[in-house]
C-alpha cells in the first residue's frame, strides 16, 4: 500500500501556491468573458500570502492546509474566498493528528472538501461551477481506489477527471453565481471556477505522488 | 492605463486610506481596515444598520456611512464581496444591543459572506436580520425576482432603513420597511464604454463605439441588448419605459428618482438624461417628488447611467425626508 507521511508535506500548498500565482493572468481572462475578471487576481493575493507564511517552513500537510484556508476565509472575499476557505479548512480538519496518509484517507479528506462548499453553496454538477471539476475527480479517485488501484494511479484518474470536468464546463450553460446572469450567453466558455478547481486538484495530486512510498 | 494607482494590488486599500482622511468629521476606521464605521457609532438602544460590498462603486458603499445612515461598512476588493470577517466586523461595530440589519445586494459571494458572518456573530449574541436589494430589472424576468441583481436602489433602500432605525424602529420594523423600500425600487443602467480592473489592466468587456449596451450591470455584466446609440432623449425614454413597465403602479403615485453615472460619464450628460427623464415620468401619470442626479453609484470608470425609480407611500416618504450626513446629498 501506498501512503505519505503528513509531516514536512506542507512544501505541497506552497507548490500549489506558486503555480496559481503563475496563473493569475489566465485565470482572470477567463473570469473576464463571463464573468468580472478578477478571479486570478483574487487567488493570487490569497495563495500569494499563504505562500509568504508558508516559505521555508517545514509543516505538516493538515497545518499548510489550515494556513491557506484560514487566509482565503479571513482575507479574502467573493465567492472564492468562503468557498476555498471552506474546502482546504476542511482538508486541514481531516487530516489534522494523523501522521500516515493513505487513499482511504485522502478520500475522507476529498469528501470533506466537498461537502463543505455544498455547505455554503449550492452549486450542482451541470450549473458550469467548480463543483462540474471536483465532483467527477472525487468519484474518480474512489472508483480507482475501490477497483484495486493503487494511490498513485487513483491521483492521476482524479486529475484526469478534474481536466474533463473543467473541459465539460464549456458546453454548459451557467446557473449559478455571476455568469448565470447571462443565460445561453456563457456557452462556449470554460467555468473560472472549475479552472482554478482542477488546477488545485492536478497540483496536489502532483505533490503527493511525489512522495509516496511502499508501506 | 491612464489611471492614478500605486500598486494596482493595493487600490482598494489606498483608497479608503485616502477616503478616511477625507471624511474624519463623518467616519473612522474600525480595527480591521476593511471596516468603515460612522463617527457617532454605535447609538445605544438603536438597530445598527450594516452594508458592504466590492469596492470601485465609490461612493457605493462606504461614502454612505454617516449619521442618520449606514453604521458601519465592510470594504471588499474590487468588484469583489468583502470577507465574511469583515461583514462580522461590521456587524460588532454597529451593534448597540438592539441587533443589526445588513442590507446588501444579491451577488453570489456577498451572500455567502454575509451567511457566514451571520453564523459568527451569532455566536456572540449578536442578532442580525438581513435585506438582499434586487432592483436590477434586466438581470431577470420580474416571476424570478429574487435572482435579480442590486444595483443603485440599495442607496433608497440604505436610506429608508436607516432613518427607521434612527427613529427608534426595532430590528423587524427596520427590515420590514427596507424590504419595502427596495421592493418599491426598479434600476437599469445603460453603458457606452467599459471599465478595467487595474490589477487586470484591459477591459474584460467591450461597447464597440457607436454602440450602447441596454441592461448593463455593476460590474459590466452584459445587458439584454446592443443597439446604436441614440440620443439622450430616445435612451431616457428607453430608460424609464424599461423601469416603469416592469412596476405596476397607480396613477398620481409619488416617485423618487435617481440617476446616477457609470464613473466617466460627465454630470451634465446625467442632467441631460433627467430632462427626458422626468418629463416621460411625469407623462405616465406619476409625480415626482425628488430627484437625486450625480455620481451615486458607479462602476469605476465605465461610461454610461443608471436609472432607479422607487414608489413612496405614507410611511417611506417621511423616512425619505430625513436629513442626513454623509459624503452624498440624500
Amino acid at each position: 500500500m501506498q501512503t505519505f507521511n503528513n509531516a514536512s508535506a506542507g512544501d505541497i500548498v506552497f507548490s500549489l501556491a506558486e503555480r496559481i500565482i503563475e496563473n493569475r493572468a489566465y485565470l482572470s481572462e477567463i473570469d473576464g468573458k463571463i464573468g468580472d475578471g478578477d478571479h486570478g487576481v483574487n487567488m493570487a493575493k490569497g495563495f500569494g500570502m499563504a505562500a509568504e507564511r508558508l516559505k521555508g517552513k517545514d509543516v505538516s500537510l493538515a497545518k499548510a492546509f489550515d494556513t491557506l484556508g484560514t487566509l482565503l476565509m479571513t482575507e479574502i472575499g467573493g465567492s472564492m474566498g468562503p468557498l476555498y476557505g471552506v474546502m482546504f479548512t476542511e482538508f486541514a480538519e481531516t487530516l489534522e493528528g494523523k501522521d500516515v496518509i493513505d487513499a482511504a484517507l485522502f478520500s475522507k479528506m476529498l469528501r470533506a472538501g466537498l461537502s463543505g462548499i455544498q455547505s455554503i453553496g449550492s452549486a450542482k454538477v451541470g450549473d458550469k461551477t467548480l463543483i462540474d471539476a471536483f465532483v467527477p475527480a472525487t468519484e474518480a479517485f474512489d472508483e480507482a481506489t475501490a477497483g484495486g488501484k493503487p494511490f498513485a494511479e487513483a491521483l492521476a484518474a482524479m486529475t484526469d477527471a478534474a481536466e474533463k470536468g473543467r473541459d465539460s464546463t464549456i458546453d454548459l450553460v451557467a446557473r449559478i453565481g455571476r455568469a448565470s446572469r447571462l443565460g445561453e450567453r456563457s456557452l462556449g466558455v470554460l467555468d473560472a471556477g472549475a479552472t482554478s478547481c482542477a488546477l488545485i486538484l492536478k497540483q496536489i495530486a502532483t505533490g503527493v505522488s511525489g512522495k509516496l512510498q511502499a508501506a | 492605463m491612464q489611471r492614478f494607482v500605486n500598486n494596482p494590488d493595493l487600490v482598494v486599500e489606498d483608497t479608503v486610506k485616502g477616503f478616511v482622511k477625507a471624511h474624519s468629521d463623518i467616519v473612522r476606521l474600525a480595527e480591521n481596515p476593511r471596516v468603515v464605521v460612522a463617527k457617532n457609532a454605535p447609538i445605544n438602544g438603536k438597530v445598527g444598520i450594516v452594508t458592504g460590498g466590492g469596492s470601485g462603486h465609490e461612493p457605493g458603499f462606504m461614502g454612505y456611512t454617516g449619521k442618520n445612515m449606514l453604521d458601519a461598512v465592510a470594504v471588499g476588493e474590487l468588484f469583489s464581496s468583502p470577507t465574511a470577517k469583515s461583514f462580522h466586523d461590521a456587524f460588532r461595530e454597529a451593534n448597540a444591543g438592539a441587533g443589526v440589519v445588513c442590507l446588501y445586494g444579491n451577488y453570489a459571494g456577498d451572500n455567502m459572506n454575509v451567511k457566514m458572518a451571520i453564523k459568527l456573530a451569532a455566536k456572540e449574541g449578536i442578532e442580525v436580520a438581513t435585506v438582499v436589494a434586487n432592483d436590477d430589472v434586466c438581470s431577470a424576468p420580474l416571476s424570478e425576482r429574487e435572482k435579480r441583481r442590486g444595483v443603485a436602489g440599495e442607496i433608497f433602500m440604505w436610506k429608508i432603513g436607516s432613518a427607521k432605525a434612527t427613529q427608534g424602529g426595532t430590528l423587524e420594523e427596520v427590515r420590514v420597511v427596507a424590504q419595502k423600500a427596495i421592493d418599491n425600487c426598479r434600476s437599469i443602467g445603460v453603458g457606452l464604454g467599459p471599465c478595467t480592473l487595474p490589477a487586470v489592466g484591459h477591459p474584460n468587456f467591450q461597447i464597440e463605439p457607436g454602440t450602447m449596451e441596454v441592461g448593463i450591470g455593476h460590474h459590466g455584466e452584459p445587458g439584454v441588448r446592443v443597439e446604436p446609440l441614440k440620443t439622450a432623449e430616445e435612451v431616457a425614454r428607453d430608460m424609464v419605459k424599461i423601469v416603469l413597465d416592469d412596476h405596476d403602479l397607480p396613477s398620481g403615485t409619488e416617485v423618487a428618482v435617481l440617476v446616477s453615472g457609470l464613473g466617466a460619464t460627465p454630470l451634465n450628460e446625467l442632467y441631460i438624461l433627467n430632462d427626458t427623464i422626468e418629463t416621460e415620468i411625469t407623462k405616465r401619470g406619476l409625480k415626482v417628488y425628488r430627484t437625486y442626479v450625480g455620481n451615486y453609484f458607479t462602476s469605476l470608470e465605465m461610461v454610461g447611467a443608471t436609472l432607479t425609480v422607487m414608489a413612496l407611500d405614507d410611511e417611506t416618504k417621511p423616512l425619505l425626508d430625513l436629513e442626513t450626513r454623509c459624503t452624498m446629498l440624500l
